[in-house]
């Protein structure tokens, strides 16, 4: 018999082994409802599949009475144009600075000193502070995702700068490199993948940080439903948001992961 | 032409003396073999040489002129790992140094000059036997590969210097003779000087013109640190391939 770490299910195997938890969990989850419904029809707190179709449906499909809008895709939208401002502001930022203190020691000396203890502010305590000076619009829930993600982006990439062995910079300046020409030249192209993998990492965190911003002031949004809808239990469309934001975030996480293939093939093996 | 004259040359962290009192001169396209017990400084004396570290006292002396202690492209360098760019094909790490040289904003060559330097990569890739494998990426080649390769992209910037950082050492046996050809194709070729550090007496023997041996003259049990190593033997060898003389 071989030991149990020596054996590797087959790939169907291996593919319904993944698939495991998630139908144990919706199995789960139908049991409960259905214990909790036979004994109250009135139940909040588990409301039975049908529900959910008919929420989403409601929310995605019909206009709303009020506002006349569709409110799914409003608050989708709302919600990913806040967030891919801040993930792309962010990104820049912390490639730009990172690089710089990654590649000149004066800046070095003069940022990640600031950059170590600016990145130790918990953002979510300095989310007022936006709402006062920015205001409750759009800019204060962009800053508080970029004030959050672009310190760890800036230390990500410095420190991957950092790793870049010295032969190669050495060798680089024996070739006739400037600062300037080993910056774009050598250094950019070898942490644009650090990027990707620095951004995909920090995703829940921005997720994390839009929906508390949301949530505190807002008028549209995925987290601003969530909270409003809170106020009647409403778990029928608490629920489907929540579904629906993972799937967002697992879809942007995997979309990240095939564009570093596709785009720096040769980081695959290194 | 590259006359290397180093006088004096001391090289010393805080107590610890690592050169003493070097003195050599070093004729254009000499081809220097250094050998040495391992921690006598030899790659100390190479790093002074492509101006990463400083000498403590004395001075390097490049045609007349003193050395600038900053890599430049009038010294090539090949170490024994780590000198290729992971994130270009072999083609565009052979370019690199064109595109460094000439296009000094963007770093990249278009059209005609583009053309022209692809043109001088295909003849070197061929030379070194990499012309088929032109299109893939260092970490796809095997050592031998990625060290010729290495070579190739110092000798096509044309420095006057080429130094080399044991390139050899982490080698198969078996295909050093390899490498030995092709080094001395491009070094008679290219006309350079040429110093190599190598741990591998034989090949010190077989390739070089001049064979340095860094040793201590002096040493003191109580105090292993107080004297450094110089040079106890210099050996001019296969005066034949010397290409002044020949």
């Amino acid at each position: 018999m071989p030991r149990l770490v020596n054996l590797h299910p087959s790939r169907g195997t291996g593919l319904l082994l993944g698939l495991l938890p998630f139908v144990i969990l919706v199995f789960a989850y139908v049991l409960g409802s259905n214990a909790r419904l036979a004994e109250n029809p009135d139940d909040k707190l588990l409301p039975a599949p049908s529900s959910f179709v008919e929420t989403i449906n409601k929310y995605a499909f019909e206009e709303d009475r009020r506002s006349g809008q569709r409110l799914w895709w409003v608050d989708t939208g709302a919600s990913l144009k806040r967030l891919l401002v801040a993930l792309t502001l962010s990104a820049a930022l912390g490639l730009a600075l990172g690089l710089a203190i990654g590649a000149i020691p004066y800046v070095r000396s003069l940022l990640l000193p600031f950059v170590a203890a600016f990145g130790m502010i918990p953002p979510l305590a300095i989310l007022p502070i936006l709402f006062i000076v920015l205001g409750l619009g759009e800019t204060a829930k962009v800053a508080l995702i970029v004030i959050g993600i672009t310190p760890i982006v800036v230390r990500d990439i410095a420190l991957r700068a950092s790793e870049i062995p010295s032969e190669q910079l050495i060798k680089a300046q024996t070739l006739g490199a400037s600062s300037w020409l080993l910056a774009v030249r050598v250094l950019l192209p070898q942490l644009l993948p650090r990027l990707i993998d620095t951004i995909r990492l920090n995703l829940g965190c921005a997720w994390l940080f839009l929906i508390a911003a949301e949530a505190i002031a807002s008028t549209e949004g995925l987290g601003y439903r969530i909270f409003l809808v809170r106020r009647y239990m409403a778990m029928d469309v608490i629920l489907p948001y929540v579904a629906w934001i993972t799937a967002l975030a697992f879809f942007m996480d995997y979309a990240l992961r095939r564009a570093r293939r596709a785009l720096f093939p040769w980081a695959e093996s290194v | 032409m590259a006359e290397v004259k180093i006088r004096r040359l001391w090289k010393e962290y805080g107590a610890q003396v690592v050169l003493e009192n070097l003195n050599l001169t070093i004729a254009d396209g000499e081809f220097v073999t250094i050998v040495g017990a391992s921690g006598c400084g030899k790659t100390t004396f190479l790093k002074m040489l492509l101006g990463v570290e400083k000498p403590t006292r004395g001075e390097i002396l490049l045609d007349g002129q003193p050395l600038v202690y900053e890599p430049a492209p009038d010294r090539g360098i090949v170490f024994q790992r780590y000198s290729l760019f992971p994130h270009l094909t072999v083609t565009e790490n052979l370019l690199l140094g064109l595109e460094l040289a000439h296009s000094r904003v963007l770093g990249r060559l278009f059209g005609r000059a583009r053309r022209q330097a692809l043109e001088r990569a295909r003849a070197l890739l061929e030379e070194i036997g990499l012309y088929t494998a032109r299109d893939k990426y260092p970490s796809q080649l095997s050592g031998g590969m990625q060290q010729r390769l290495s070579i190739a992209q110092s000798v096509i910037c044309q420095p006057k210097i080429l130094l080399l950082d044991e390139p050899f050492g982490a080698l198969d046996p078996g295909i050093t003779a390899d490498m030995h050809e092709i080094i001395l194709r491009l070094w008679e070729a290219n006309r350079m000087t040429v110093f190599m550090v190598t741990h591998d007496v034989k090949e010190s023997f077989q390739l070089g013109t001049r064979l340095l041996v860094f040793d201590k003259k002096r040493h003191d049990p109580q105090a292993p640190e107080a004297y450094g190593a110089t040079v106890t033997y210099d050996i001019p060898l296969n005066r034949n391939r010397y290409p002044i003389a020949a």
